[in-house]
């Protein structure tokens, strides 16, 4: 293997800018994931949120010719399927996970098909104007650091600045409490006058526009086109990336950079046309997150409640 | 008690959950809702839902040629399905069936296409092989939530995806094809191969093991003591111990069979369909297998039934988009909203959902409907 390569300070550069790129949309779409996960519930519908926030994002980019709007769209789809998720786990009280693949079998159509109704069937749809870099005066000077963290486009900013407010909500505030206590146990949080439901629906539409900011940011972001299952499984990356932050926004900070790291050096790896069998540095986040969860290296608990439907006392 | 109310509609909550003739038939109820609203769709994209439905129906049934190749795409899907709804009758929330499925895919294709054995050893071998890889992949997320408490639904996704890029792995370099323009293997032995039971079609024996599979299944679930255990587990996991049943192992079984029997699904189409491992050769049957099972009620009958319903709309999806341009797509949009109208019927059975007409007399309720609303 050339070592030259792989410590020369350009090819550093592109690594770490790389991973802060990959992160940005897992980070977005995990700390939605925390506000789902804290109140006991199981979001396996991040894949379908973030699929059709890529979708409905690239459409209102292609409708209005402008990002930002894109990013709208994105987050209202994905608050859409936010709601769906809701009324499957709250109000129909029925299984998350079955309910959650149904969301991704769902999605995954719905936006295939429209894709096909839209810009027509097999039509490769002109690339709409996406997010440009914003490089931030003078600290994108800095050696390193500048082209590491300050030469991005904006989403990449926000999600970076959501993970201390996300920490702040959830551990500081009375919502972040009620939401803790919802997930932990609800039949004492309702006790206390927490309405559970309530509780779970906002955590499901917060979740949603998170999952849709972050499809987004796949779309529009990283790229300025839609294609069929362009999330090819980040949204299950993102429910890792929850699981391996043991459910703390700053925890999710640190496994999205490393999930984002491992994603990066691939990409930089084969683009320098280094041969190596990358797949392992690919299966890292998952083999990870199973090693963590069963507790090998510190162990992980999730909320107590975590996939149960609540039910008051006498309902069924 | 009154849960909603809005201009005329009430929903209410009732006593007791229902089971009538409506409960039963509810996936079939889900099918017609689901086709129908599918059928909105079509029409709202500008095409004649009924002409493309027709297309749909002929692209799947219409010829034997059409039928044996719905009947090959059933093949995956019921023996996955049947898996897993032997592990969610333990009560396993397993989505592993599409991992499970790519490993006995890489066990069988290592047998079939490396192993020097007698040709008529070699085709047993080659699908005891599969199930083998399915088997370790469903145990070891049985084995961690058995001993170490871990929940099996995040596990069982990692390993879908660990599955999915160490036969990435295998097909970049230890087993890719020379010269190696594509990411596949070589061909299995002749001798490994499940042969096609009906000349001039893709129908292969793997057709017949799926059939006697879903036989085994029912007989395990329902005429064995071992389906008792396990359902007995599933159906209140405390009851069980406290009967004397070993939860624990009986939850790391189911899940081994469940796995094993989605290895089996990637044996047929690894040995009986591609004759090669292929990257993507799944191609989410194993998630499909979910709403399968799902829509087949964890009964070995109602995952045949659904798993011939999810073929066909495989199959009739292409013909449907070549005839009237209609998005082969939209199958998965009917699919997705069939398990959601499923899950909603579990809602009706709790709930009553009544539309209070202005009253004729003084204030009373009319136009009742219990359970269809």
């Amino acid at each position: 293997m050339d070592w030259e390569l792989l410590l020369s300070y350009s090819f550093l550069v592109g690594l770490l800018s790389a991973t802060i790129r990959m992160a940005a949309p897992l980070l977005l779409a995990g700390l939605g994931g925390v506000f789902t996960a804290r109140v006991g519930i199981v979001n396996i519908a991040m894949e379908g949120t973030m699929l059709v926030g890529a979708f409905t994002a690239f459409w209102g980019a292609h409708l209005t010719g402008n990002p930002l709007w894109g990013a709208l769209f994105g987050i209202a789809g994905g608050v859409l399927i936010g709601l769906l998720l809701g009324f499957i786990s709250v109000t129909v009280r029925a299984n998350q996970v079955v309910g959650g693949t149904a969301i991704n079998i769902f999605a995954l159509g719905i936006t295939s098909f429209l894709m096909n109704v839209v810009f027509g069937i097999g039509v490769r749809p002109s690339a709409v104007t996406s997010f440009r870099a914003v490089p931030i005066p003078y600290l994108e000077d800095i050696p390193l650091l500048g082209p590491m963290l300050f030469n991005h486009i904006s989403l990449v900013y926000l999600s970076l600045l959501l993970v201390p407010v996300v920490w702040y909500v959830i551990y500081r505030t009375p919502i972040g409490l009620s939401m803790r206590a919802v997930g932990e146990h609800p039949r004492a949080a309702d006790t206390l006058g927490v309405k559970v439901g309530k509780v779970r629906y906002a955590a499901c539409l917060v979740a949603g526009a998170f999952g849709g900011l972050a499809g987004a940011f796949l779309s529009i972001g990283q790229l300025s086109v839609f294609m069929e299952n362009i999330t090819a499984g980040r949204g299950y990356i993102a429910v890792a990336a929850v699981t391996f932050g043991k459910w703390n926004p700053f925890g999710v900070l640190g496994s999205a950079l490393l999930f984002g790291a491992a994603e990066g050096f691939q990409l930089r790896l084969q683009s320098a046309g280094v041969r190596i069998p990358y797949q392992f540095l690919l299966m890292l986040p998952y083999v990870l997150t199973m090693v963590a969860l069963a507790g090998l290296v510190g162990r992980a608990t999730p909320p107590a409640a975590m996939g149960k439907p609540y039910a008051k006392e006498g309902g069924r | 008690m009154k849960l909603f109310k809005w201009r005329n509609l009430e929903i209410e909550r009732r006593d007791q959950a229902v089971t009538n003739l409506f409960t039963v038939l509810a996936p079939v109820i889900a099918i017609v809702l689901s086709f129908a609203v599918g059928a909105v769709i079509i029409a709202l994209a500008g095409a004649n839902p009924l002409v493309a439905y027709s297309y749909l129906a002929y692209g799947a049934f219409g010829t034997p040629r059409m039928l044996a190749e719905t009947a090959v795409r059933t093949v995956p899907l019921l023996l996955a399905g049947l898996g897993l709804a032997l592990a969610y009758r333990c009560g396993a929330i397993s989505i592993g069936a599409e991992g499970q499925m790519v490993m006995g895919g890489i066990f069988a294709a290592v047998v079939g296409i490396y192993l020097n054995a007698p040709a008529w050893l070699l085709l047993p071998l080659t699908i005891l092989a599969g199930f083998a890889g399915g088997a370790l992949w469903g145990a070891i997320p049985g084995l961690l939530k058995a001993k170490l408490g871990v929940s099996e639904i995040i596990n069982t996704i990692m390993l879908n995806y660990i599955a999915i890029y160490l036969m990435a792995y295998l097909l970049d370099i230890p087993m890719r094809e020379p010269p190696g323009y594509f990411p596949q293997s070589a061909p299995l032995q002749v001798g490994a191969r499940l042969p096609v039971i009906l000349s001039g079609t893709r129908l292969h024996a793997g057709f017949l093991l799926a059939l006697a599979m879903a036989g085994l299944v029912y007989l395990i679930m329902f005429r064995l003591p071992l389906g008792f255990r396990i359902r007995a587990v599933g159906f209140n996991p405390h009851a069980a111990r406290y009967a004397g049943i070993n939860v624990e192992r009986n939850i790391i079984l189911a899940m081994l069979l469940s796995g094993g029997l989605a290895g089996l699904a990637g044996v047929g189409e690894v040995a009986g369909v591609h004759y090669r491992l292929l990257a993507g050769f799944s191609s989410q049957y194993g998630f499909d297998a979910i709403a399968v099972a799902l829509l087949g009620k964890l009964h070995p009958t109602g995952v045949i039934l659904s798993a011939a319903f999810f073929g066909a709309l495989r199959v009739g999806a292409n013909m449907m988009q070549r005839s009237v341009q209609v998005p082969a797509a939209v199958v998965f949009v009917i699919q997705g909203l069939a398990v959601l109208f499923v899950l909603g019927n579990e809602f009706l059975r709790r709930h009553i959902v009544r539309l209070v007409l202005p009253a004729r007399g003084a204030g009373q309720a009319a136009g009742t409907a219990k359970g269809v609303g």
